[in-house]
């Protein structure tokens, strides 16, 4: 073949056949996508994210926290995800209408999220964030201590951790900054169990 | 036209890309050691989260993406570009058009890759695989990229050689796909994001075919010109390079979605591109094939060339990477290998073993025909070599071995997930030792680079080679 116009629309014939089966056509089917309203309870689902949880969502994505944490359970089919615990159903396509950028993440070196918000407290996610090794022994998750202050005992505030045992720092106390707390909303708004129609099989 | 007017048609064809390329390439270079570094950073603190810990700059989460992004931004698609701004008008029989212009790429190109990385250093990241830089990137590497398509272009309209080689084919398909992935995919990811799910499709789409239209044809089809080169001999079948390019062309662009097997996207969506993943046997098979048979015979060539030795470690790893990625498409391997670092251990093993080794091998090929100055030391080569060899054999060994088993304890729900964080920390350690080896090698080839654009080193007479040839034949 030596014509250069004919391997030109080789390239987009190959190229094209699969932007159309792989993007454009999922963008189609999907841009349908709405919330769904239980007409009994008068309960919509999802809602966009508003207030600290939102401003929370940005602290996640811009710490990178989707190279070690996924955000999607899958059936028993695929793995024992609903047996761990990490949720009560499969997500669907409908539980992500609101995420942008979406964050279903490809690795799981850390346990999956989309219903963090159910299993711990904000207290537990602070002192996690500030020494994940404090909580979890043998946890190899970044510390976040970054996102928090040390201060004098006597400047303390409703907010301060109070550490266990060997890691607490007589006359100091360690208190969250307004990225942690946000972060933190975020993490106890992850809860993906409303029961969507097409999620029961 | 006699043999000596070839070779000084040739030598006046490599000397218009002489600047260009080497522009290209040096940039590529630092870009790898920059990637390389933060690779090793980002190892090191999987296993030993305390280690440049204190600061959020240097978290995992900000050093990963840096490292993803400069050594396939920076390094792997900056030597490409090189390689095929050589190979075209070669392949082409005429000159480089604009040279002028394509440093001028080359220096928006590198513009585009540092304001990225500080951006992501200042925690500017867009939050999407493969596109972390921040949204002022991508316009600038997309305008650098489209000076190169359209100087490749340029000068494939001005040939002399009526035959188009099949090295040709894929790298004009790579200069055409990989301006229109990356422009649709930022556009949905990025600038006007698509709903949902459909940021996940596109993004894998994409992230699969920055390997699939853009590196891979790179990598196979300097391949498919430098291993004929360096033997006097032609390919095997020039038939079945057709077949492989097509069944790569069609299937590779369909593979993306296998990324997101299990997950929350439509069943026909994830099955049509697990077709598409397993059909990749086709192509591979054509390339292993045709590269297998043209070397039969020759083997005993790898003793004493460096560039066929990095060329046909890359072209193997092409083959082994390749059925592996059509197996871990399968829905039951899937089920053990996805969300471990078995994927991460592939996923270095095709850019590293294949595309990298590759780039090396044209690099040490192309370099001295551009300054006329032999590299300095077989020695230093030979140490490049066994580093990166023995270190990516070692980086894949060991997560594949323990990404498996990660792999395996994640499908029992009885073992908590923290054991498999403590079960792989071994494997981490080891993946970090072959990294340091990674790390040596590619700084070894650096200082190669240098010594040989600064004339450093005695003057040599004929190539520099492992040991003398024993047969009176070209080769470098």
């Amino acid at each position: 073949m030596n014509r250069g116009i004919i391997l030109v629309i080789g390239f987009v014939l190959t190229f094209g056949s699969s932007w159309v089966g792989l993007v454009y056509l999922p963008y189609t089917q999907m841009q349908r996508l709405e919330p769904y309203s239980n007409e009994l309870s008068n309960e919509v689902y999802p809602k966009p994210l508003e207030g600290s949880a939102a401003d929370g969502r940005k602290i996640y994505i811009a710490n990178g926290c989707i190279y070690c944490h996924t955000q999607q359970v899958r059936n028993a089919e695929f793995g024992p995800d609903i047996a761990r615990g990490w949720g009560t159903r499969r997500t669907v396509a409908r539980d992500y209408i609101y995420d942008t950028p979406i964050q279903l993440g490809t690795m799981r070196t850390g346990p999956d999220l989309a219903n963090v918000g159910q299993r711990w407290s904000a207290d537990w996610q602070h002192k996690h964030l500030y020494n994940p090794r404090m909580m979890t022994p043998g946890s190899i998750m970044p510390s976040f201590a970054f996102l928090y202050e040390k201060r004098p005992v006597d400047e303390s505030t409703p907010d301060a951790l109070i550490l266990p045992g060997p890691w607490a720092e007589p006359g100091f106390v360690i208190v969250p900054k307004p990225e942690a707390k946000t972060l933190v909303d975020y993490l106890l708004s992850l809860n993906h169990s409303f029961d969507l129609p097409e999620a029961r099989e | 036209m006699s043999a000596d007017s070839f070779a000084v048609e040739r030598a006046r064809i490599d000397a218009s890309t002489r600047l260009p390329v080497l522009v290209w390439f040096a940039s590529a270079l630092f870009w790898l050691v920059f990637g390389s570094l933060a690779a090793l950073a980002a190892s090191l603190k999987m296993h030993t989260p305390e280690f440049l810990g204190a600061s959020q700059a240097l978290t995992f989460g900000f050093i990963r993406p840096i490292h993803l992004n400069t050594v396939v931004y920076g390094w792997s698609s900056m030597a490409g570009i090189g390689t095929l701004l050589w190979l075209i008008p070669r392949l082409a029989r005429t000159m480089l058009v604009f040279p002028k212009l394509l440093v001028f790429s080359a220096i928006v190109w590198n513009i585009g890759v540092l304001a990225g990385t500080v951006g992501l250093f200042l925690g500017m990241t867009t939050g999407i695989e493969w596109l972390e830089f921040p949204p002022f990137v991508p316009p600038i590497l997309t305008f650098a990229l489209l000076i190169v398509t359209f100087c490749g272009f340029a000068t494939f309209r001005q040939r002399n050689e009526r035959h188009v080689y099949v090295t040709l084919w894929y790298v004009l398909g790579a200069l055409v796909w990989m301006p229109a992935v990356y422009v649709i995919a930022v556009t949905l990811c990025v600038y006007q994001p698509a709903p949902g799910v459909v940021q996940a499709a596109t993004n894998w789409w994409f992230a699969h075919n920055v390997l699939g239209l853009w590196l891979t044809p790179i990598g196979v089809g300097a391949a498919y010109y430098i291993i004929p080169k360096v033997l006097g001999r032609p390919i095997y079948s020039y038939y079945l390079s057709i077949v492989g390019f097509w069944a790569l062309a069609l299937f590779y662009s369909w593979a993306g979605m296998h990324h997101l097997i299990g997950g929350p996207l439509p069943t026909w969506l994830v099955s049509a591109s697990v077709v598409g993943s397993i059909m990749m046997f086709i192509p591979v098979l054509a390339v292993a094939l045709n590269h297998h048979m043209t070397m039969v015979g020759n083997f005993h060539h790898l003793r004493y060339s460096p560039t066929l030795r990095f060329v046909v470690f890359g072209a193997m790893a092409y083959t082994v990477v390749s059925f592996q990625g059509s197996i871990e498409a399968l829905r039951s391997f899937n089920v053990i290998s996805h969300f471990t670092h078995y994927t991460i251990s592939h996923a270095h093993l095709g850019l590293y073993g294949f595309f990298s080794m590759v780039m090396f091998g044209c690099m040490y090929y192309i370099v001295p025909r551009l300054t006329e100055w032999e590299w300095a030391s077989a020695g230093l080569i030979r140490l490049h070599f066994w580093c990166s060899a023995i270190g990516i054999t070692l980086y894949f060994v060991a997560l594949t071995v323990g990404g498996w088993h990660q792999g395996m304890m994640a499908q029992d729900a009885s073992i908590a997930h923290i054991s498999q964080v403590e079960f792989t920390k071994p494997y981490l350690w080891a993946r970090s030792v072959g990294g340091t080896l990674m790390l040596i090698g590619n700084l070894t080839f650096a200082l190669l680079f240098t010594l040989n654009l600064m004339k450093l080193g005695k003057r040599r007479v004929g190539e520099t080679t492992f040991r003398t040839p024993m047969k009176a034949v070209r080769v470098s």
